[in-house]
This record gives C-alpha cells, sequence and structure tokens, in this order.
C-alpha cells in the first residue's frame, strides 16, 4: 500500500539559510494513521507540517500528500481545499464573526453547495458539542468552545488528513482531555489520518505511533 | 466573504465610501454646475437661432466687434432666414459694479419670450432712452417702471421689467442696440450676429460666404461654438480638473482603507490559504471589497450631488443663474473614474494580500 504522506529527504531552511529547521526529513504516514510527532520547541515540527500541507515550501527534497507531489500552487490550494484540514494551536477564528459564519470560510473557497455545506457543520457541530454555540460570535465562545469550533472549520471539507499542532497546547487540563478526545474520536470513526505535533508525551502515547524530532531530523 | 468583511469593519468602510463619496459628488457638483452654466450662456447666445459670427480669434465675445451692417448683409441672402445684431456689455450700477447688458433691436425675440411683468413690449424703441430690466435686475438696482436709473455714465427711464427664464438674461438690462452702441461708445458694432437659417439650406453656405466675404470674422453653428469657444474650454476643464482632484483624494482614502484593512488583518488572510483560498481569490477579494466600496461611494456622491444641486436651485440669489444638471455623461465619467480609482487604490493591498505567505502570516504578531 502506498503511503498516504510520503516524505523524502526534506530540507527547510530560514534566514536565506542560516536557520536550518528541517535536516533532511524522511517520513512516510499510512492512510488512516493517527502519528505524534513530539519534540521540544524550535525542533521543526510545525515546519514539518506547513511543508506537509505546503504552506511552507521545501528548499530540497520530496514531499507527496494522497499521491500528489507538493510542487507548485495549485496543488498546494487543491490539498488544502480537498485532502488537508489543519487546527493550531491557537483557534484563529475570526472573533466578530459567528462560529457558523467561520466554518463556513473553507466551503467558499471551494465553492461548495450551501445546503450541504449547511448541513455537514450541523452535524459536525452536534458531533463536537457545538450545536447550540454554531450562531454565537467567537468572542463570546470559551478557549475550548473555540478550539472546537476551529476543529468544525477544518473538517468543513471533510480531508483525508488532519495537521494539528498542539491543538490543545492553549487548553486547560480539562478542556485539552475533551478536546483531544474529540479529536481522536472524529478521525478514527471516519478513517482519517492525523499527524499531530505535540510536546505532550500523554497526548502523544494514545496516538498509534510516536516519532520524535531533533534538531530537524526524526 | 466580501460583504462579511466591510460589514466587520463598518468604519474603515464608511471612510472608504466617503472618500469616493466626495469625490463624486465634487466632481458632479462642479461640472453639473459649470456645465449648466455653459448651457444658459449657449441659449443667450442662441436665441432662436441656429449660428453665431463673432470676430475671428477674439479670446471673450466682449471683445468681440462685428460691423451691424453684417445683419443686414447676411438678412439679405437667401440661405438666411434672420440675422440679428447683438452686443454684450458689461455695466455699473450704484452698489452693483458688473451688470450684464444686452443691446439689442426691437424684433430681437428675447423680450418675447419673457414675460412682461411691467410695461409692454412696444415701449422698447430702437432708439430711445428706455430699457427693460430682467426682473432680478429690476429687484436689486431697486427700480420700478417708469423710474430714471443710473447705469455707467447714463441715466435711462425704465420702460419695462421682464421675468427672464435664464438668470443671466433675469438679471441684465436690456437696451436699445443704438443706446447700447453710444452708452459703450461702440457705434456701428456688435458683439455677435445671431443666424437663423433659412429652410432647405445649410450652415455650410453661411461658412463658405463668410470666408468669401468676411475674412476677419467666422461664422460657427450653435454646438461648434460651444466646443471651441476658449470661455466654455476653461469652464470645462476647469470642472474635470477640480473632480479629477477631488478624486485623487476620494483614491487616496480607498487606497489608505484598503491598506489598512489587509494590514489589520494579516492573521485572517492566512487562515483564509489555510482554508483553500487560492492567492487569486484572495485578490479578487481585496478588489472585490474595494469595488464595493466603491459602489457605496458612487451611489452616496450621486445622492450627496443631487442634494447639493437641489440646494442651490433652492437659493433665491442663484436662480436663474445656474442650472445645475447631471446628464449621464457626467455620471458615467464620475462612476468610471470612482471605479477605476477604486481598482488603482486596491492594486497594491491586493498584490500584497496575494502574495503572503501563510505560515509566516500566522507568526505575525
Amino acid at each position: 500500500m502506498n503511503p498516504f504522506v510520503k516524505i523524502h529527504d526534506a530540507w527547510k531552511s530560514f534566514d536565506q539559510g542560516r536557520v536550518e529547521v528541517l535536516r533532511g526529513v524522511n517520513l512516510e504516514v499510512n492512510e488512516g494513521e493517527i502519528v505524534a510527532l513530539c519534540g521540544a520547541s524550535g525542533c521543526g515540527k510545525s515546519t514539518l507540517l506547513n511543508c506537509i500541507s505546503g504552506l511552507e515550501e521545501i528548499d530540497r527534497g520530496h514531499v507527496s500528500v494522497s499521491g500528489h507531489d507538493v510542487v507548485n500552487e495549485s496543488v498546494r490550494v487543491n490539498l488544502l481545499r480537498k485532502h488537508i484540514g489543519y487546527v493550531f494551536q491557537f483557534h484563529h477564528l475570526m472573533q466578530d464573526l459567528t462560529l457558523a459564519e467561520n466554518c463556513y470560510v473553507p466551503v467558499i473557497a471551494v465553492g461548495g453547495a450551501r445546503q450541504e455545506a449547511l448541513e455537514r457543520m450541523q452535524e459536525l457541530a452536534e458531533a463536537t458539542g457545538m450545536s447550540h454555540r454554531l450562531h454565537q460570535r467567537v468572542r463570546e465562545l470559551s478557549g475550548g468552545e473555540r478550539q472546537r469550533g476551529a476543529l468544525i472549520r477544518s473538517l468543513m471539507n471533510d480531508p483525508k488528513l488532519l495537521l494539528c499542532d498542539e491543538p490543545t497546547g492553549a487548553l486547560d487540563e480539562k478542556n485539552r482531555e475533551k478536546v483531544f478526545d474529540l479529536l481522536l474520536d472524529l478521525v478514527r470513526k471516519n478513517g482519517r489520518t492525523l499527524i499531530l505535533a505535540t510536546h505532550d508525551p500523554e497526548l502523544a502515547a494514545r496516538c498509534d505511533r510516536t516519532l520524535r524530532m531533533r534538531d530537524g531530523r526524526i | 466573504m466580501i460583504f462579511t468583511n466591510l460589514r466587520r469593519h463598518r468604519v474603515r468602510t464608511a471612510i472608504g465610501a466617503i472618500g469616493i463619496a466626495l469625490g463624486v459628488a465634487t466632481m458632479l457638483s462642479v461640472v453639473g454646475i459649470l456645465g449648466g452654466a455653459v448651457k444658459m450662456f449657449e441659449r443667450i447666445l442662441r436665441s432662436d437661432s441656429e449660428m453665431v459670427v463673432f470676430e475671428r480669434n477674439v479670446s471673450d465675445l466682449f471683445f468681440s466687434n462685428v460691423p451691424v451692417g453684417l445683419a443686414d448683409e447676411l438678412n439679405s441672402q437667401k440661405f438666411v432666414r434672420e440675422a440679428k445684431p447683438v452686443l454684450f456689455a458689461i455695466i455699473a450700477a450704484p452698489e452693483r459694479p458688473v451688470v450684464t447688458c444686452f443691446g439689442i433691436t426691437t424684433t430681437d425675440g428675447r423680450l418675447k419670450k419673457g414675460e412682461w411683468l411691467f410695461g409692454k413690449i412696444s415701449d422698447f424703441h430702437e432708439n430711445g432712452n428706455g430699457i427693460v430690466l430682467g426682473e432680478r435686475a429690476a429687484d436689486f438696482l431697486n427700480a420700478a417702471l417708469g423710474d430714471t436709473i443710473e447705469l455707467g455714465q447714463g441715466q435711462y427711464s425704465v420702460a419695462g421689467i421682464v421675468r427672464m427664464e435664464n438668470g443671466f438674461e433675469n438679471g441684465g438690462v436690456f437696451m436699445p442696440l443704438l443706446t447700447c452702441q453710444k452708452a459703450f461708445h461702440k457705434e456701428g458694432v456688435c458683439s455677435v450676429v445671431t443666424v437663423a437659417l433659412a429652410e432647405g439650406h445649410e450652415a455650410a453656405e453661411v461658412k463658405h460666404w463668410m470666408r468669401t466675404n468676411h475674412q476677419g470674422l467666422t461664422a460657427l453653428e450653435n454646438e461648434e461654438f460651444s466646443n471651441s469657444y476658449s470661455q466654455f474650454k476653461i469652464m470645462k476643464i476647469t470642472a474635470w480638473v477640480v473632480g479629477g482632484c477631488a478624486f485623487l483624494l476620494g483614491g487616496l482614502s480607498v487606497t489608505n482603507t484598503m491598506i489598512l484593512s489587509v494590514f489589520g488583518r494579516i492573521r485572517e488572510l492566512a487562515i483564509a490559504r489555510v482554508c483553500g483560498f487560492s492567492r487569486g481569490q484572495i485578490a479578487r477579494m481585496i478588489f472585490g471589497e474595494s469595488l464595493v466600496i466603491s459602489a457605496i461611494g458612487i451611489l452616496s456622491g450621486w445622492l450627496l450631488s443631487m442634494g447639493v444641486l437641489a440646494a442651490l436651485r433652492a437659493i433665491p440669489t442663484l436662480q436663474g443663474y445656474v442650472e445645475p444638471s447631471i446628464g449621464l455623461t457626467e455620471l458615467f465619467g464620475a462612476s468610471s473614474l470612482a471605479i477605476l480609482t477604486a481598482l488603482i487604490g486596491a492594486l497594491y493591498p491586493a498584490w500584497y494580500a496575494a502574495k503572503l505567505n501563510p505560515a509566516a502570516a500566522l507568526r505575525f504578531e
């Protein structure tokens, strides 16, 4: 079986090559697999996720997702529209919009059907226990609710791969457990692939596989 | 997204739209007022005629000297139905330094068109001392029928008061041509000869005849005259330049609004990219926002200019002097400029937003 995410000898540096963040990373993740990327801050976890999604361009090497080589802008846009959902440490929702309006943004990007999108939104909101909060402005939601909202937004276009960068990092213990349970549930139930960047060993232990990053290498 | 974004930043949107609205309103108002003034002046010259004859290469019709005898010569031509001399002058009255004066013959159609409030047209004699005042002129000169008033160096009796539709005429003094020539030491000459063509004849015949017989004079059709008369040209150019400057300011306002809008939501734009927006979609969104701001500005500016022009019409002292009107050409011109301004104003912000590196933007503090 071909791996869903395949990275071969990926290099990435910043500041005109002065700061090397990824140094020959090799990684293969199968479809439906849940992988934790652990490591200290600055070891390159977020950069690796960005390179998988195409938000960052690698300097050299090879990255492919769902059989698509991440080589140019149109492939990146296509991946982000159809194949990849992204959840960050901070929710990055628009504070003055309602949760529903925020969740509709990915649908606008793909030009999806409104009714279908609203149904899906409702379904995800029910799964995350947020159906009663959909029409609240983000600024009126608690931290845990916002992160659950970000999770709904990332799943709106039904991506096969979910990239999560410290998704519970900004939450208290109670909410961290709740959101992570929900995340695993939504991923497992639908056979999605999850790559999770975290420095929390407890969360990593609940994944299928844990990879440790150090100095830009796995 | 476009409307949502604009709604979320109402103040910013309003400032941008106000900038465009003021530009549109200024342009439409200035163009409307000056265009109206030009039209009114054209009508003074026209007065039931199709052509106007004046001295070649004069900068202003007040300096034009055309022999009065030309009217008789033209009247004897088969292609002319009627030719009439008119002398334009500016005369001073006590406490009123500028009063427009029309030296006309008794058969001139102008006085027939007016509504005679006092006196009658038969009291207006060819070589008499009686003058006819426009209603507003009678008002500001504080003159009544039969009064003797002082104008320039002379004393004249008021033979009639007429209400004229045209403000310049309504605020003017009509003198018998001979009396006017004497008052301004222009015996034997007039400013223009207006020419009404005989049926079935064309302006080219008059032009040809003038070229052959009076090379120092020029005959133009009314529209040609309007397009070539330097005073009109200056007025029209002034209107568009003033309007253009207003637009420049409006454009800067839109640019500023859009730059602030982009810089103020760098993370949001990055998230939009993460959600699958392409660079093109981001650029289109910024251009779209700018165009919607512009559309609001155009509509508001148009309404504002209608208000300004309506207010001007309502001012009694301006009634008849300005005939503010906004034509489709002006509206189309102002709208096109507003749209162009919006597009140019959004160019840099759209480019900046589209080239944004989403990963770097998400780290942006």
